[in-house]
C-alpha cells in the first residue's frame, strides 16, 4: 500500500474514532436529560432538576470535546481527501453545509441558553431550550449519516462533463433509504450508550452509598432507556441494516460473516477465527443454515461466498471487518440480555437491592462504546476497497500534494493532542460523580 | 448563481470575524486587562454563552464553501494543509481553556489554562490574518488546480512563497490588532468601571497602531498584487469601501474621547465604538472579496491557473436547491442568535446570577 494512502486513511481513522466517543454520549444523554426536565416540571420534584443539572455539566464536558473534536473531521475532507472532495463535494458538500446551519447553530445556541441561562428563563422554557440541544444534536447525526449512506450507497447525483459528480435530485440524496435505517441503527446504539452510562453512575451511587436517591433515578431511567433501545438496535433497525448491506454490497456481507465458499445452508459463525489464506474459519462455533434465514428469509438458503466476487472488489481487511462485526453483535445481544433482566428487577422492585445485578451494570460501562466503535468499523472497512462504493477507489480520493511526512507529522500531533484531551475529560468527569449531584454547579 | 455564492460566502465570513472576532481579541486583552481573579470570571463570562455560537460560523462558512466550490475547497485545504491543522489544534487549546479553567477552583490550574486561553486566542488572531494575506497575495497553484505550500521559503512573496513571508506577516499583526481593539471595545462594553476602563485604554492606545497598519497594509497589497485596484476602476461604486474603512476608524476614535470625557453616558458611546469597529472589519474584508472577484483563490505561478467562480463552483442545480435551505437555515439562525443576545444583554456581574 502506498505510504501517503495509509498515513491518511489513519489519519481519518483515528481522529473520527477518537471524535465519536464524545458525539454519542451526547447524542444518547440529550433525549434522557429532556426527560429528567420533562419529569421535574410534572412533578414538581426539584430532585429532577438537580439531576438534570448534574447531567447537563457532563454533557458540557463532553460536548466542548465533541465540538473540537468535530470541526477536524469536517477539515480533513478538504485537507487529507481533496481529490474525493472535488470529486463529490457537489452530493457531499450539500449535506454537510446543511448540518452546519440546521443543526450546529440550534445546538450551539440553546446549549448556552441551556447551561448558562437556567435563572433568566421559566422552567417551561429551560426544558424547551434542553428540547432544542436534543434536536439540534439528533439532526446533526442525521446529516451524517446521510453522508456516510451516499458514500455506501450513492444515490441522486449525476456525472459532470468533467468527471465530477453533481447533485441531480436533492430529495434522493435526503431521503437515501440507506440514510434511514443507518440512522434508526446509530441513533439506537448513541441512545445505549448514554442509558448505560447514566445507568452505571447510578448504580455506582447506589453501591457506594451515597446520594442514593439520584442513584435510583438514573438506574430507573437508564434501565427503561436501555431495555427500549437494545431491543430496537438487534430489530427492527440492525436486522433492516443487515438487508441494505445484503442487497448492496454483497461482498461486504460474506466478508462480515466470514463465508469464504458459496454453500448452500451456509451457517452463522457465533465464535471463530478467519483464516483468510486457506479460506476458512478454523474452531468454529456455528448455527448451521441460519445465515439464509437472516437474509433471504429462508432457512438453509443457497449463499454467495467471497469467492463469487473478484478479489479488487472484495474488502481488504476481512479479518478486521469480520470481528468488528462480531463484536458488535455480540455485545448487542449481551446488552439485551442485561437490560432486560435489570428491567425485570426493576419491576419486581428488587433492582435497588440486587447488588449483583447493580455491579453488572456499573461495569457494563466502557462496552456500549466499544459496540458502537464496532459498528462503525464494520460500515467503513466493509465499504472498502471503495470510497464511494462503485464511483470512486478509496486509492484515489486522498490528497496527492500532502506527503506522507507532512502527514504523519500532524496524526502524531493529534495522537499527542488526544491523549492530553482524553486524559483532562476522563479527569474532569470522574471529579463531577464523585462531587456527586447535590454539589452546586461549577461556572465562570 | 456561481456569484451569489461568492458573496454568501463572503458575507459569512465576514460574520464569522466580526462574532468570533470579539471573543477572540478578549482572549488577547484577557491577562492584561482582568487582573483579579473576579475580573477574569467577568471576561469569561462576557463571552461564555457566546463563543460556542460565534465559532459554529467558522464550521458553516466551511461547509458551505465546501459545497458551493467543491475544488476551492480541495485545493485550498489540502494547500495549506499544515497551518490549517495547527488552527485546529488551537481552537482545541482555546476552548480547553475557557471550558475547563472553572472545573476547578485551584490558583495553579486555573493561571495555566488563563495562558492556554490568552495565547492561543493571539496565536488565531495572527494565523487568520496570515490566511487572509495568503489568499490575497495568491498561491501557487498547478495546472490541475492543486497546491502546498511550506510553512515558509524565503519570507518574500514570489512565485514559490510560503505561508509566511513579510506581506502574510503584516497582514497577521493587523488582524491581531484589529481583533485586539474589537475585543477590548466589547469587554469595554460588557463590563463595569475599571475593568471597562481598562479595556478602554487598550482601545484607545492601539488606535493609532491600527491606523498606521491599515495604511501599511494597503500600500503593500498595491504592491504585492497590482491587480488588485482592477474591481475599482471598473465599478467606482467600490470607492465607497475605504471610505466606509476610514469612518468607522474616525468613529471608533470620537466615541472613545467621548466615552472617556463623559463617564454618565458612557454605555452609548461604547455600543458606537464597538459599532465602529465591527463596521471597520467588515468594510476591510468586503474591500478584500470585492477586489477579488471573481477570482477566489489568485495564483502566484501563471494567472490562468487562478481558481475563479466558473471553474470551482458546483453544478448548478445543487446551487439552486442550496440556496432554498440556504436561507431557510439562515432565517433560523438569525432567530436563535437574536433571543440568546437578548438573553444574555446588558453588563455582565459576578453576584446572583448564574450568568
Amino acid at each position: 500500500m502506498d505510504s501517503a494512502l495509509l498515513i491518511h486513511r489513519l489519519h481519518f481513522a483515528f481522529t473520527i474514532t477518537f471524535h465519536y466517543l464524545f458525539p454519542q454520549l451526547t447524542m444518547g444523554l440529550a433525549p434522557l436529560i429532556v426527560v429528567l426536565k420533562t419529569l421535574a416540571l410534572r412533578r414538581h420534584g426539584e430532585i429532577y432538576n438537580q439531576a438534570a443539572r448534574f447531567w447537563a455539566s457532563i454533557f458540557g464536558i463532553n460536548f466542548v470535546l465533541g465540538v473540537v473534536t468535530g470541526i477536524p473531521m469536517e477539515f480533513q475532507f478538504g485537507t487529507n481527501w481533496s481529490h474525493f472532495s472535488r470529486f463529490a463535494g457537489g452530493v457531499i458538500g450539500q449535506t454537510l453545509a446543511m448540518e452546519g446551519m440546521f443543526a450546529f447553530f440550534l445546538e450551539s445556541a440553546f446549549l448556552g441558553l441551556f447551561l448558562y441561562g437556567e435563572k433568566r428563563l421559566t422552567p417551561r422554557a429551560h426544558l424547551w431550550s434542553a428540547v432544542a440541544v436534543f434536536l439540534g444534536s439528533w439532526l446533526s447525526g442525521y446529516f451524517i449519516i446521510a453522508t456516510d449512506a451516499w458514500m455506501q450507497y450513492p444515490v441522486g447525483y449525476e456525472r459532470a462533463a468533467d468527471g465530477s459528480i453533481q447533485l441531480g435530485s436533492f430529495w434522493k440524496l435526503v431521503l437515501n433509504p440507506w440514510a434511514g435505517w443507518q440512522y434508526a441503527h446509530n441513533m439506537s446504539g448513541a441512545a445505549i450508550t448514554g442509558a448505560f452510562v447514566m445507568a452505571s453512575i447510578g448504580a455506582f451511587y447506589l453501591l457506594w452509598g451515597k446520594y442514593e436517591e439520584y442513584g435510583r433515578i438514573f438506574v430507573k431511567v437508564g434501565v427503561v432507556a436501555g431495555c427500549l433501545f437494545s431491543v430496537l438496535q438487534m430489530f427492527p433497525t440492525g436486522d433492516q441494516q443487515g438487508q441494505m448491506v445484503f442487497r448492496h454490497q454483497p461482498p461486504t456481507l460474506a466478508a462480515m460473516e466470514g463465508l469464504f465458499t458459496e454453500q448452500a445452508g451456509a451457517p452463522i459463525v457465533l465464535i471463530g477465527q478467519p483464516n483468510v489464506d486457506e479460506g476458512r474459519i478454523d474452531n468454529p462455533v456455528i448455527i448451521p443454515g441460519a445465515l439464509g434465514f437472516l437474509t433471504y428469509r429462508r432457512w438453509g438458503a443457497r449463499m454467495q461466498g467471497l469467492d463469487a466476487f473478484p478479489p479488487e472488489f472484495r474488502p481488504q481487511n476481512i479479518t478486521l471487518l469480520y470481528y468488528s462485526y462480531h463484536i458488535m453483535v455480540g455485545l448487542g445481544t449481551i446488552f439485551i440480555a442485561i437490560m432486560m433482566l435489570s428491567a425485570l428487577l426493576l419491576w419486581r422492585g428488587k433492582l435497588f437491592q440486587a447488588r449483583w445485578m447493580l455491579w453488572i451494570l456499573l461495569l457494563s460501562l466502557p462496552f456500549p462504546y466499544i459496540a458502537n466503535t464496532a459498528g462503525w468499523m464494520t460500515a467503513e472497512l466493509g465499504r472498502q476497497p471503495w470510497l464511494v462504493y462503485g464511483l470512486m477507489l478509496t486509492a484515489d480520493g486522498y490528497s496527492k500534494t500532502v506527503s506522507a511526512g507532512n502527514g504523519l507529522f500532524t496524526l502524531l500531533g493529534f495522537m499527542g493532542m488526544y491523549t492530553v484531551l482524553g486524559i483532562l475529560f476522563l479527569f474532569l468527569v470522574r471529579r463531577e460523580i464523585e462531587r456527586g449531584p447535590a454539589a452546586e454547579a461549577v461556572g465562570h | 448563481m456561481a456569484t451569489l455564492w461568492f458573496v454568501i460566502i463572503a458575507i459569512m465570513l465576514t460574520v464569522y470575524v466580526v462574532l468570533d472576532g470579539f471573543d477572540l481579541g478578549a482572549g488577547v486583552i484577557y491577562l492584561i486587562v482582568a487582573k483579579t481573579r473576579d475580573e477574569r470570571r467577568l471576561v469569561l463570562r462576557s463571552i461564555g454563552p457566546v463563543w460556542d455560537g460565534n465559532e459554529v460560523w467558522l464550521v458553516a462558512a466551511a461547509g458551505t464553501l465546501y459545497f458551493a466550490f467543491p475544488q476551492l475547497y480541495a485545493s485550498s485545504f489540502s494547500g495549506f494543509y499544515l497551518p490549517l491543522m495547527m488552527v485546529l489544534w488551537l481552537l482545541m487549546l482555546r476552548a480547553i481553556g475557557i471550558e475547563f479553567r472553572a472545573h476547578i477552583d485551584n490558583r495553579v490550574w486555573q493561571g495555566f489554562f488563563d495562558v492556554v486561553f490568552s495565547v492561543s486566542s493571539a496565536l488565531l488572531a495572527i494565523f487568520f490574518g496570515a490566511a487572509l494575506g495568503n489568499v490575497v497575495r495568491g498561491v501557487p497553484l498547478d495546472h490541475e488546480g492543486y497546491f502546498f505550500e511550506p510553512l515558509w521559503t524565503n519570507f518574500k512573496p514570489g512565485p514559490h512563497p510560503g505561508i509566511l513571508d513579510w506581506y502574510t506577516i503584516l497582514i497577521g499583526v493587523l488582524a491581531l490588532v484589529t481583533l485586539t481593539v474589537h475585543g477590548a471595545l466589547y469587554v469595554a462594553l460588557k463590563t463595569e468601571n475599571d475593568l471597562s476602563r481598562r479595556a478602554r485604554d487598550i482601545a484607545v492606545m492601539l488606535w493609532p497602531v491600527q491606523l498606521l497598519l491599515t495604511c501599511l497594509s494597503l500600500i503593500a497589497t498595491y504592491f504585492v498584487r497590482p491587480h488588485v485596484m482592477t474591481n475599482y476602476g471598473v465599478h467606482p461604486i467600490g470607492v465607497l469601501i475605504p471610505m466606509v474603512v476610514v469612518g468607522s476608524l474616525a468613529v471608533m476614535a470620537w466615541a472613545n474621547r467621548q466615552g472617556r470625557a463623559q463617564e454618565q453616558r458612557q454605555s452609548k458611546k461604547e455600543k458606537l465604538a464597538f459599532l465602529g469597529s465591527t463596521l471597520y472589519i467588515m468594510g476591510m474584508l468586503v474591500g478584500v472579496a470585492f477586489a477579488l472577484y471573481p477570482v477566489l483563490l489568485p495564483a502566484s505561478t501563471e494567472p490562468v491557473y487562478s481558481l475563479t467562480i466558473n471553474n470551482s463552483a458546483a453544478g448548478h442545480h445543487g446551487l439552486v436547491v442550496g440556496f432554498i435551505w440556504w436561507i431557510i437555515g439562515t432565517v433560523l439562525t438569525l432567530g436563535y442568535f437574536v433571543f440568546v443576545y437578548r438573553m444574555f444583554r446588558g453588563k455582565v456581574r459576578l453576584e446572583g446570577e448564574g450568568y
